[in-house]
């Protein structure tokens, strides 16, 4: 059942990888160079400098409103930034890859078509072969439980079903990259603490790069290898540290006395902030 | 509220309605009571029945062909900044003038046979259905169009898997207020000039005193009507299968 034993990893590299031939492997996936992006007047976000490493999962928390999501945008190529420049793989950002994919706050699954076909809208849109990517998205809803589910349209399941959909739909592309824009945001407590283990399991098999955008601390401590605070707008980062909890993680991660200091420090810092 | 709540008011409606009549010796050419109105239609069922085939296949046609006129000027007018700026104001100008005011100038100019009154039809049902393929092809929310952006789906992608589907429900509830009008549109044709329908129908039994087959009429009109509607109700139902 674990994705490890039997990953069908589709080629797309014939369609699109363009990977930088001088960029090396220990080069940033993603860097940020004095990125500023602002709406009329208005500064969202900025400047920001930063470089994600190959295979980390990256957590960025920070107050409603600061740019976060913004932010992911931006990585995710669907806006340009005011200023500044970012770059995947050392080539500059002109628009979304298939390389990435994105997980929305909303499932944003077509209520017209069943969780199979949403499952497989990417491949309908950029053609990968039929056959495999199906015996992929049927792998990838057994591996989330939806397997007996994937007939059924997307108003007859439950709000957490609906996102492990959004998920495999995500992950049919086997992208490179992976931008979670607050994919917990619409779920109770309960399926948001339980969807947020599954992903960390998920993700540590597949070793790719996430950035995960969340407004919540626990969770983004909880699957992050790296913790990213934001500052209110415009969004700036406060503070940019390793999350050194050991792998994997669980219910019990919470608990432990790191886990919290690191809480602690976060809070603390937009805290203090917003009393200044 | 029982099941047979509804149809049993109708029933005591209709009991009053023909009481009263003869009781208040109301003149059957003022207001004929039920049964006569029953009977009449039974007398002049042929009549009838050719009648309302006319004013059927005027109302569909027209319908059909506003259906497939309003359709591609819906999609240009979406997709395309300087035809909405040239077409919308046209069309807007030709939704305000009253159907009643133009049926005169489109049977002088097209006679008294059939095509005018589909081209009134026509003039009446394509604007509902327009409209609102408009704000179909248009409401598709912002999400799902990132994430159409974000997979890199070309525009007629996009309009193919997103657009046409979530703007279904639109179209049907463009086509259901569509072909209400269409029923009026005929008879407003047929009411200028004509010599069969339902609307001549009307027109001549009113001017004969025949006052119960005008009325048999106007139900047959009315029954027409809601019919059609529960028909595109009904394709609607077996179409669009899907909630927001």
């Amino acid at each position: 059942m674990m994705a490890s034993e039997r990953a069908i990893g589709i080629d797309t590299s014939a369609g699109e990888k363009k990977k930088n031939p001088l960029h090396g492997i220990d080069q940033p996936v993603i860097e940020l160079l004095d990125v500023t992006k602002s709406f009329g007047t208005v500064k969202a976000l900025g400047p920001i400098n930063l470089a994600i490493a190959n295979a980390t999962f990256v957590s960025i928390v920070g107050p409603s409103g600061c740019g976060k999501s913004t932010l992911l945008r931006l990585i995710g190529g669907l806006d340009r930034p005011t200023i500044g420049r970012l770059e995947r793989y050392g080539a500059e950002i002109d628009g979304p890859s298939r390389d990435v994919s994105i997980v929305f706050q909303d499932h944003v699954l077509f209520p017209w078509a069943s969780v199979l076909d949403n499952v497989m809208l990417p491949a309908d849109v950029i053609s990968l072969p039929r056959a495999q990517a199906l015996e992929r998205a049927r792998w990838l809803l057994e591996l989330t439980g939806l397997k007996d589910f994937a007939d059924h349209k997307p108003h007859m399941l439950s709000g957490g079903m609906k996102q492990r959909a959004a998920f495999c739909r995500a992950l049919l592309s086997d992208p490179q990259i992976l931008l979670l824009d607050e994919p917990f945001g619409a779920l109770d407590a309960l399926t948001r603490e339980e969807l947020s283990l599954e992903l960390s399991r998920l993700w540590q098999s597949l070793a790719r790069t996430a950035i995960l955008i969340t407004h919540d601390i626990d969770e983004a401590i909880l699957l992050g290898d790296r913790l990213i605070v934001m500052s209110e707008r415009p969004g700036a980062i406060l503070l940019d540290m390793e999350v050194d909890l050991p792998r994997p993680r669980d219910i019990d991660t919470e608990k432990s006395q790191r886990f919290l200091e690191i809480k602690q420090m976060a809070r603390n810092l937009i805290f203090m902030r917003r009393q200044a | 509220m029982s099941r047979a709540t509804t149809p049993l008011v109708y029933v005591v409606l209709v009991l009053l309605w023909e009481t009263s009549v003869r009781y208040l010796h109301v003149p059957t050419w003022i207001l004929p009571p039920p049964s006569l109105i029953v009977t009449t239609a039974m007398n002049w069922a042929p009549d009838l029945a050719y009648n309302s085939w006319i004013t059927i296949e005027e109302t569909v046609i027209g319908f059909i062909l506003g259906l497939i006129l309003s359709l591609p000027l819906a999609i240009a007018i979406a997709f395309t900044v300087v035809l909405r700026r040239i077409l919308y104001p046209i069309l807007l100008a030709l939704q305000s003038v009253p159907k009643v005011a133009l049926a005169p100038l489109v049977i002088l100019w097209l006679g008294i046979g059939t095509a005018p009154k589909i081209v009134i039809v026509v003039l009446v049902s394509f604007f509902p259905i327009l409209v609102n393929v408009v704000a179909g092809l248009e409401a598709v929310p912002r999400p799902m169009l990132d994430l159409m952006h974000s997979l890199k789906a070309p525009e007629p992608v996009i309009f193919r898997r997103l657009r046409v589907p979530f703007a279904m429900p639109y179209l049907f509830t463009g086509c259901k207020i569509a072909i209400t009008f269409a029923v009026i549109g005929a008879v407003i044709g047929e009411f200028v000039a004509a010599q069969e329908g339902l609307g001549y129908t009307i027109l001549i039994s009113t001017a004969q005193s025949l006052t119960p087959l005008a009325f048999a009429a106007i139900f047959l009109l009315t029954i027409i009507s809601i019919v059609f509607f529960y028909i595109i109700e009904f394709v609607e139902r077996r179409l669009v299968t899907w909630h927001l």
